[in-house]
């Protein structure tokens, strides 16, 4: 047993964890995030809403068709995805070759518009949503309580993680997609899609979103304003990692998890402003990011 | 001689009719009707002063009465410019409700200046009746104080005498902190430790954990709304409650026990002043409210909001005029308070109204019977115990 700056060690290891699994949020939704920058250079502001209706829409069908928390650990992903592919279809593509703020401003509406309906129909004070019976309970850990809930899902999301940075940076497909953001016309001329391919990668990266919302749903309050109260992390933590680097968005999202949750035992006030008071000492040092490439 | 006799019967009852002139009364119901705190006040607000004008019947008094809503989206700058604009311009007599402390205390000062009535439902600061108290101001449904002291005594009682406290950093959380730290350390009990966290945290988990390890009875959660339900969520599932420690909701409406659900709610310990399901008069009332808020539940705000109105309506009715604000609140405090929600109550100087309380315990899943059940309850406060003593709240026009 020793101390940190009067922490026992013990108290410090339980904080390390909460701050990993914290981490994991950030990294899912800032993931999303980097995807649709990296790939589409859109600045996507309706991120919190779509993760917001992730959790409502695995809420709806427990309620509503009695689907349990696996089941839409699957379906929900799929059609918050296809939501998002419409919205592209419908809205992103007409102003694709706008200057950035046109898209955020768009999206930044369409998020307004989209919290509002949800708590015109639901009210402010959120749902109810349990953890799933199979992941309840908890095991002592020695230092801490670690319930099989967060277990899982610093887990999994790892797990997504790792396998979306693979299946863009490693594979055929997401070459094609690099290269689609470099020269559209010249993959165009490859007989390749790319228009399908956009909407496709728009899709994937707010499917990204919807799974965060059901992975958070059974721990956070399900509540209209759950998307706007995390969003504004998410970007500080994209724009640290560096504006549409995968590697950077997964890496960054887990340690400021980290920082944070160690600000929570030093200097708890602190602990909602610690990641933006890192982003403006990252903005002065390297206004790329950390692992950003200068344009 | 027929006509002459009718004749005069016709003068009469015109001249009756000029001399009991119709008195207008305009209502302004100011709240959050879209944010954090629509589902305790919001529109279901608007609902409840509707059916309180109906229960009077203004025409029976020979009064017309016009209720307007409002939004102050938690700012008190929008607050208090609304309430400028409905008293210049719009002509309103009386602003009621107006939850989130600081625009209550904003809302406040405008209507002293221009000598109208305030009607606070929403706000729990019990400063609105301590040093910041007014002659146009009466505090209804419940306040800082009163939840301290209804939830702190009542567990200290029944052995939770060591507490750890969760406070949402902002002058409400403070103020809650300070006012249980304080019932606490009196009846004999100790604060083991605190921990601010900012308002609107989403992970509570580091904070629970640090809960958890000092070993406290009871967790004093001093914030409200998202917060104390992520709080109680995340508690559940680092097995808080399982592990033998009990919280204490600090400010919990039954909107928040619905969207906790019972199976993580049961068991927590609470105080309100008013609960739907308490008896017949309630329930009827609720029925009626829900006829235009369905498959919702009203909370006691929406409850005081009803009671406020009623009452200031039957002040106006005796002064025959609303144009003067401190007069009518005079007027209110001079007639002793009934209704069928709160039942018999009064108004003291400081403009605090005085009700007993009630503390409740969340029942298990398996004791609801319906939607809506939610709580039993375990203790009635009475009405002179459960507001903080008139000398004790330093307002300037009673110790002057």
């Amino acid at each position: 047993m020793f101390e940190v700056f009067g922490v026992p060690s013990q108290a410090l290891f339980g904080q390390l964890l909460l701050g990993l699994i914290n981490g994991s949020f950030y990294a899912l939704l800032s993931l999303g995030l980097a995807v649709i920058f990296g790939m589409l250079n859109i600045i996507n502001f309706t991120h919190g809403a779509q993760y917001m209706m992730g959790a409502f829409a695995a809420f709806l069908l427990l309620r509503h068709t009695g689907i349990g928390y696996w089941p839409s650990l699957v379906i929900v992903p799929i059609v918050i995805g296809a939501v998002g592919a419409g919205i592209e279809r419908v809205f992103l593509k007409r102003i694709q070759k706008l200057d950035h703020l046109y898209g955020l401003i768009l999206t930044f509406g369409l998020a307004l518009i989209i919290e509002g309906l949800f708590r015109n129909y639901y009210g402010s004070s959120g749902q109810p949503y349990g953890v799933p019976e199979s992941l309840q309970g908890g095991r002592n850990l020695g230092f801490m309580f670690l319930p099989n809930y967060r277990a899982w899902v610093i887990a999994f999301s790892f797990l997504v993680c790792l396998a979306t940075w693979y299946a863009i940076e490693r594979t055929r497909l997401g070459s094609y997609l690099r290269a689609a953001t470099e020269n559209p016309a010249l993959v165009r001329a490859f007989g390749i899609n790319v228009p399908r391919m956009v909407t496709l990668t728009y899709g994937f990266g707010v499917g990204l979103a919807g799974l965060a919302g059901v992975m958070a749903a059974p721990i956070y309050n399900v509540s209209p304003q759950m998307g706007s109260d995390i969003i504004i992390v998410v970007f500080a933590v994209v724009v640290i990692g560096g504006m549409g680097s995968i590697m950077g968005a997964i890496v960054t999202g887990f340690t400021l998890g980290i920082v944070e949750g160690l600000t929570k035992v030093f200097f708890p006030e602190a602990s909602n402003t610690v990641i933006f008071m890192i982003m403006i000492i990252v903005l002065l040092i390297r206004p790329a990011g950390l692992f950003g490439r200068m344009a | 001689m027929r006509v002459a006799t009718s004749l005069a019967l016709v003068a009469a009852a015109l001249f009756g009719t000029a001399a009991q002139a119709q008195v207008n009364v305009k209502i302004g119901v100011m709240n959050d009707m879209s944010g954090l705190y629509a589902d305790i006040s919001g529109p279901g607000a608007l609902t409840a002063a509707k059916l309180a004008v109906d229960d009077f019947n203004p025409a029976a008094h020979g009064m017309k009465v016009e209720i307007v809503g409002a939004d102050h989206q938690n700012k008190p700058d929008v607050g208090s410019n609304i309430a400028r604009q409905w008293f210049d311009v719009d002509k309103v007599d009386v602003i009621v409700d107006v939850p989130t402390s600081s625009v209550a205390l904003a809302v406040s000062d405008v209507t002293r200046e221009k000598n109208k009535v305030f009607l606070v439902s929403g706000a729990a600061a019990s400063d609105l009746t301590g040093p910041k108290c007014s002659p146009n101001t009466i505090h209804w449904t419940y306040d800082t104080w009163m939840l301290a002291h209804g939830t702190g005594t009542a567990l200290v009682k029944t052995g939770g005498d060591t507490w750890y406290f969760l406070t949402a950093d902002y002058a409400f959380g403070h103020a809650l902190e300070r006012d249980t730290a304080a019932v606490v350390t009196a009846a004999g009990g100790k604060v083991l430790g605190t921990v601010k966290h900012p308002l609107n945290t989403q992970d509570f988990s580091s904070f629970l954990l640090q809960a958890q390890s000092s070993k406290a009875k009871v967790i004093g959660l001093a914030n409200a709304g998202g917060d104390t339900i992520n709080a109680i969520k995340q508690g559940a599932e680092f097995g808080i409650t399982a592990g033998g420690q009990q919280f204490a909701g600090l400010l919990v409406f039954v909107t928040d026990v619905n969207s906790l659900g019972l199976k993580t709610a049961q068991g927590l310990v609470l105080t309100e002043t008013w609960y739907w399901d308490m008896n017949d008069a309630n329930r009827a009332w609720t029925k009626r409210w829900q006829a235009e808020r369905q498959g919702k539940f009203p909370s006691m705000v929406h409850a005081g909001v009803y009671s406020a109105v009623l009452h200031y309506l039957k002040a106006v009715a005796a002064t025959k005029s609303a144009a003067d604000g401190k007069a009518v609140v005079n007027q209110m405090k001079a007639l002793p308070t009934e209704d069928s929600l709160f039942g018999k109550g009064s108004i003291r100087p400081d403009g605090r109204k005085i009700h007993p309380a009630y503390l409740f315990q969340v029942k298990k899943p398996e004791e609801s019977k319906y939607p809506g059940d939610v709580y039993t309850v375990r203790a009635t406060i009475l009405a002179e115990e459960a507001f903080r003593p008139i000398k004790d709240g330093n307002c300037p026009m009673v110790t002057n």
